[in-house]
């Protein structure tokens, strides 16, 4: 298998993933899309970790606990972001994210 | 071994035809909760690519903490803010906006192309080797001890950070 097979997928991934975040105006649906981008992401993460692992080199962990670093931190993300999205929900009815408009005075 | 590297091949375009066609119905999808269950799709497509990369731990836990929380905390979202059920055609931003939006995504996978096809080409990966969970958390628990107990700290603080935020007073 060639690298850049996995490699474009993830690029081809946190693309859409982009357009989701810069598309979408309800809230769930841009931490949806932000997590194709972290998904995206940790492929990158494990093609580099396998292709460094069947060099020469020698076995190396790296990519992967890195990106199980990644789903950690994607899964307090979520949580925080969820919270957010609620309180906006309990105080505006909407969570349109372009109704958040409170600072532009 | 030939025989081997074809069926995973095919395995890989299978999985990410569908992975793609997947992510792209979660950003247009008019829909929340099938937004949710493509998003599904695209996760555990994600899972079998990492098996395709020798990597069971991780796809191990794709599947328990994104499949088995996280979407299920993105259902509590969608209901806990009483989102219509059926379509919903207020879910996007306006046309303009829309239509910058893919250019930009057009343009960066454009300029993301060109720089992996100019870095990698046709590189191989060679002898794919099986890294065991033993060998991962032999990683985790000596080089990178200290990002992990870090990153249990922050785990806590965003569940304290949770709770603070979306309790009733």
């Amino acid at each position: 298998m060639l690298v850049n097979q996995f490699l474009f997928l993830g690029a081809i991934l946190f693309c859409i993933g982009v357009y989701g975040v810069l598309a979408r105006r309800n809230g769930v649906l841009v931490l949806m899309s932000i997590e194709l981008i972290l998904n995206a992401v940790n492929i990158n993460l494990i093609a580099f970790g396998a292709m460094w692992s069947a060099s020469d080199a020698g076995p190396n962990l790296s990519g992967q606990v890195f990106a199980l670093f990644v789903i950690a931190v994607a899964a307090a993300e979520v949580g925080v972001g969820l919270a957010l999205v609620l309180l906006i929900y309990r105080n505006r009815q909407s969570i349109a994210v372009d109704d958040v408009d409170l600072l532009k005075g | 071994m030939l025989a081997l590297l074809v069926a995973q091949n095919i395995a890989f375009y299978v999985i990410a035809a569908v992975m793609v066609v997947a992510a792209i119905r979660v950003v247009t999808a008019t829909n929340l909760v099938h937004a949710a269950l493509w998003l599904v799709m695209v996760l555990s497509g994600v899972a079998a690519q990492y098996i395709l990369l020798a990597a069971e731990f991780v796809a191990i836990t794709q599947v328990l903490v994104y499949v088995g929380a996280i979407v299920v905390l993105f259902l509590f979202g969608i209901m806990l803010t009483r989102a219509k059920t059926g379509r919903d055609e207020d879910l996007d931003n306006p046309l303009p906006a829309k239509i910058g939006a893919g250019a930009i995504g057009v343009l960066l996978f454009g300029v993301m192309a060109y720089s992996l096809w100019d870095a990698w080409r046709g590189d191989e990966f060679g002898d794919m080797v099986v890294q065991r969970t033993g060998q991962v958390s032999d990683a985790i628990f000596s080089t990178y001890l200290v990002p992990f107990e870090v990153i249990s700290v922050l785990l806590l603080a965003a569940l304290i950070g949770a709770i603070v935020l979306a309790r009733r007073d």
